[in-house]
């Protein structure tokens, strides 16, 4: 364990590399068993661990079953509901989604399940463009503590932990390391 | 992970600047580009990037600004101006209220600062002001609670203007940098003359103006130069050899009987766009105009109307950076609030 | 009439050529006797050791409103600040509503100056009919109603044969005709400086031309008539060589410089303060050094403030529509101190020649002086004292200074007109 006397106390590893590796496959063919006999699946991230995410539990769908599957990219920032709460205002970044949603089972992925609220705005944006056929949740980690009635379809692991502690996931798209990481706020 | 997360954590979002850490905005108003730093011209540049892509969808609309007000105050007719801001506001699920008001305080009896206290008094998050007189948004900032954007002072500046301007630029060249810009018409009554200087100065591009002498402010050549160069001419094919780009001004009627200029066939003649002096500038120079032209005046219709002509790409920019530049000032304050999980 | 002995004082007249520690007694309105340790029973005694005693201050070139504004200033008003601001008496320009261009005005102002003024009076009146620059004014009634100048000020006079006609009109009667020198062809609806501050800031500027042009066409019609041209408010450095070089023609030419223009420049005007809009406008540091270099060399004949009150509603307006003109009776000592005397440009001596000595002489009034039997006009003031000045506690019924809050070194102490004291500063004098 690394102690920084600035920032804050890294706790315990949550997951290594090779666990969210393995835990992806594993989401993947979750999601391949609940939609079965489905067709017109498309993976939509939430920027922005989500987007690598989506984009690796495509790669496994393709490797399972050799089912293509459209990934689109999601930021939420513009349909926050704490906007004029936040310290920092969010920087917006562009959304991408160059399919038609329409008719398709659309499965949203983020990293960390916490509040709910991203989950809320997540929703709120994708009808924005188009309607699905339907909503279903994928994240890394669920770490409880909801504030909105949401609840995801496929979670790679249950982690109990208090408010105010912080789930960090790292993967090697975004940062140097990967792994998931339980932090304690420097005091 | 949470948006409190998302906004605690540094390094969390793509930082829109080259210069390290993630910028805020940070600013309460938008008064001029005089007053903006270059990594807040970059933060609104790419954040109107980003909104660009709402104005595409079948829903052209989100709830970002959802239960704010914006006032559109308009001493000055500008059609196109309030239209855009109108649109960015509604867009952003803002409530835009419009006032038109082609008289100013010394003929109504009523000042600035009173009209903006009445104003105040409808609890406005944005007032959007454009004003014949230099320094009414400054004014009004002195004297508001709401956020003040600057839709165009006298001949002082516009920087949303600029703003599009930039953005326009880039949708066609890979940075302002280095561009050779030139600018020209009547530099001395431009607000859009001066704001583009100081912005493309502070990016670091190379401006030219050009003008009949009569209509070249003294000292021009001091604006916006700190970081890019900026060269006064009175020779029309001096400032197009090699420009990147082309910026014209319109030429308003009443300045011929100002004498600035005998008439405007001698100023087209000497100061006019044409397709044959666009031949000294770079082979894909584009060509710009804040509009409304004047065909004949001060370009001609070949040109507006020719392949390199970007002055409707113009108007589609308007939209997207004025609702950057609205979402920027209402979450933008001089003193960050608490950090909600530090 | 009230008597003072005023104690201790270092007094200054140039006109005496004197600057010792002394005692001046005051009789009946008038010098009695300046020496060193008088006694005189009976008379009360004005402690004034540690300050300087000068014959009153003059400030030749104020606006005070009445008739027609009174919600700006009016005579008592103004000579109230012009109290507190040392100054025993002041001259007022024209420009009110109805102009002063004929005598019954002239002798309302000087009746109302009577009946409720702190300072002396001296009313100036106007160059043509209604200052509107097409015929003469009613001169030699005016004058004898107690017009002591004229001038259309608030605006240059366009037509230069009316400026030649009142220039020799004005002979005989031996008067400066005070010109305001704006071609307004040239300054062109300006509301600064034109510069580059006006280019930044988008504002019409007012070039400086337009005062040269003006000075210079003057100056050379003053030579051919032989009559005095005042240059009011200068503040170019063309117009200061124009002056310098007239002076040394031998033409009859005078000029006042106001505090605010040797003290701020147009970068003042950068945040749109309608505080900072005057006519002539704040210029540049250029200007600046060449208006000290005139004061310092004698070009210059006299310190004014061009006190110019507005309504606070009317500064409120946009920068390019509110009116031109700051107050200034209550800042000029201390600005004229802090600027030209602590830097060491100019002695204590000079500063009561360009307030005093001078300004008495070009308004041909027998004040500025302290010789026995003069009027008993004194200025007494501590050049010392720092102070900031608060237009919270301004006399003057407006608000439009830009030196507010500005931090001053040179201090006025008390003002003594006909012997009686009308101001004393709370910091020197109990009560």
């Amino acid at each position: 364990m690394m102690i920084d006397l600035m920032g804050p106390i890294e706790k315990e590893e949550l997951m290594s590399s090779d666990q969210i590796e393995r835990t992806i496959r594993r989401l993947a063919r979750e999601i391949l068993d609940h939609n079965r006999g489905q067709h017109g699946l498309a993976l939509v991230g939430i920027r922005r661990r989500g987007v690598p995410l989506a984009e690796r539990l495509a790669g496994a769908l393709w490797e399972i079953q050799a089912v293509k599957v459209p990934v689109g990219h999601l930021d939420i920032n513009l349909y926050r509901d704490d906007l004029s709460s936040v310290a920092t205002q969010p920087i917006v970044q562009s959304s991408e989604i160059d399919f038609p949603l329409s008719r398709k089972i659309v499965v949203l992925v983020d990293d960390v399940l916490f509040t709910g609220r991203t989950v809320r705005a997540a929703m709120d944006a994708l009808v924005d463009y188009g309607r699905p056929k339907a909503i279903q949740l994928c994240v890394l980690i669920d770490r409880g503590h909801r504030e909105l009635p949401i609840q995801a379809h496929f979670v790679g692991k249950t982690v109990e932990t208090d408010a105010v502690e912080m789930v960090e996931v790292r993967l090697r798209e975004i940062d140097r390391r990967e792994g998931v990481l339980l932090v304690e706020p420097a005091s | 992970m949470s948006p409190e997360a998302i906004a605690s954590k540094s390094g969390a979002s793509t930082p829109p600047t080259s210069r390290g850490g993630p910028v805020s905005f940070n600013a309460k108003h938008l008064l001029g580009i005089e007053q903006l730093s270059v990594d807040q011209i970059q933060l609104i540049l790419e954040t109107a990037k980003s909104l660009r892509e709402i104005s595409t969808r079948p829903i052209k609309k989100v709830p970002t600004l959802r239960g704010k007000t914006v006032i559109n105050l308009f001493f000055e007719a500008s059609t196109r101006t309030r239209t855009s801001f109108e649109i960015a506001a509604k867009r952003l699920s803002a409530d835009a209220i419009n006032i038109s008001t082609s008289s100013s305080s010394i003929v109504k009896g009523e000042t600035l600062v009173d009209t903006a206290r009445n104003l105040e008094a409808m609890a406005p998050d944005v007032i959007v002001i454009r004003h014949s007189s230099a320094g009414a948004p400054h004014q009004l900032a002195g004297s508001c609670t709401a956020c003040i954007v600057n839709a165009g002072d006298g001949a002082h500046e516009h920087p949303t203007q600029a703003l599009l301007d930039a953005l326009t630029i880039l949708d066609h060249k890979p940075a302002l940098k280095g561009l050779r810009v030139a600018i020209i018409g009547d530099i001395a009554h431009s607000r859009v003359a001066r704001s583009n200087c100081l912005l493309l100065g502070k990016m670091g591009a190379g401006v030219t103006v050009c003008g009949p002498p009569t209509l070249l402010p003294v000292g021009f050549e001091r604006m916006g130069s700190e970081h890019g160069s900026l060269t006064v001419t009175d020779r029309m094919d001096e400032a197009l050899e090699g420009a990147d780009v082309v910026m014209m001004l319109r030429i308003q009627m009443e300045r011929q009987r100002e004498a600035f200029f005998p008439s405007v066939r001698e100023y087209f003649r000497y100061y006019g766009l044409t397709a044959r002096r666009m031949r000294s500038a770079k082979p894909d120079a584009i060509i710009m105009h804040p509009g409304p032209i004047n065909r004949g005046v001060e370009i001609a219709s070949e040109v507006a109307d020719g392949p390199y002509s970007v002055i409707l790409g113009q108007v589609a920019s308007g939209v997207a950076i004025r609702m950057a530049v609205l979402y920027l000032v209402i979450g933008g304050r001089d003193q960050p609030l608490r950090d909600p999980e530090g | 009439m009230p008597s003072l002995l005023v104690k201790g004082g270092r007094v200054i007249d140039p006109a005496q050529e004197l600057d010792q520690v002394s005692d001046v007694l005051l009789e009946d309105g008038r010098v009695s006797r300046i020496a060193p340790g008088l006694q005189a029973p009976g008379i009360p005694i004005l402690d004034a050791s540690g300050l300087v005693v000068s014959p009153g201050l003059i400030d030749i070139h104020v606006h005070l409103r009445e008739p027609g504004r009174e919600d700006e200033e009016t005579i008592q008003s103004g000579s109230e600040a012009a109290a507190v601001g040392g100054f025993t008496s002041i001259c007022c320009m024209p420009n009110t509503s109805p102009v002063n261009d004929n005598p019954a005005v002239t002798s309302f102002i000087l009746k109302e100056a009577e009946r409720l003024a702190l300072t002396r009076v001296f009313p100036i009146g106007a160059i043509s009919v209604g200052s509107a620059g097409e015929r003469l004014a009613e001169i030699g009634e005016m004058v004898n109603a107690g017009a002591i100048g004229i001038s259309d000020d608030g605006k240059g006079v366009m037509d230069g044969q009316l400026m030649r006609r009142a220039l020799e009109y004005s002979l005989p009667f031996k008067i400066p005709v005070i010109e305001h020198c704006e071609d307004l062809n040239l300054s062109a609806h300006g509301c600064m400086n034109e510069g580059y501050q006006s280019t930044v800031l988008g504002l019409k500027g007012m070039s400086r031309t337009a005062e040269d042009a003006m000075a210079a066409r003057d100056i050379m019609l003053a030579e051919v008539t032989g009559a005095h041209i005042h240059i009011a408010h200068l503040s170019t450095r063309g117009a200061a060589d124009l002056v310098r070089q007239g002076k040394s023609k031998g033409i009859h030419v005078t000029c006042e410089v106001c505090p605010h223009h040797f003290t701020l420049s147009d970068a003042a005007c950068r945040d749109y303060d309608t505080n900072t809009k005057m006519s002539p406008p704040l210029r540049t540091e250029d200007d600046i050094e060449a208006l000290l270099e005139a004061i310092v060399d004698g070009t210059v004949d006299c310190i004014v403030t061009d006190h110019a009150p507005h309504n606070p509603n009317e500064k409120m307006l946009e920068f390019d529509q509110a009116p031109f003109g700051i107050i200034g009776l209550e800042t000029a000592l201390g600005l004229v101190l802090t600027r030209l005397y602590h830097p060491g440009l100019i002695s204590l001596r000079r500063v009561v020649e360009l307030m005093s000595t001078q300004p008495a002489q070009l308004i041909n009034q027998p004040l500025g002086h302290l010789k026995a039997g003069s009027a008993a006009d004194l200025t007494l003031f501590d050049p010392d004292a720092e102070w900031v000045y608060d237009l919270g506690q301004t006399r003057s019924k407006s608000r439009n200074s830009p030196f507010h809050g500005t931090a001053l070194k040179g201090r006025v102490a008390a003002t003594i007109v006909a012997g009686k004291v009308v101001y004393r500063c709370p910091e020197y004098f109990e009560g």
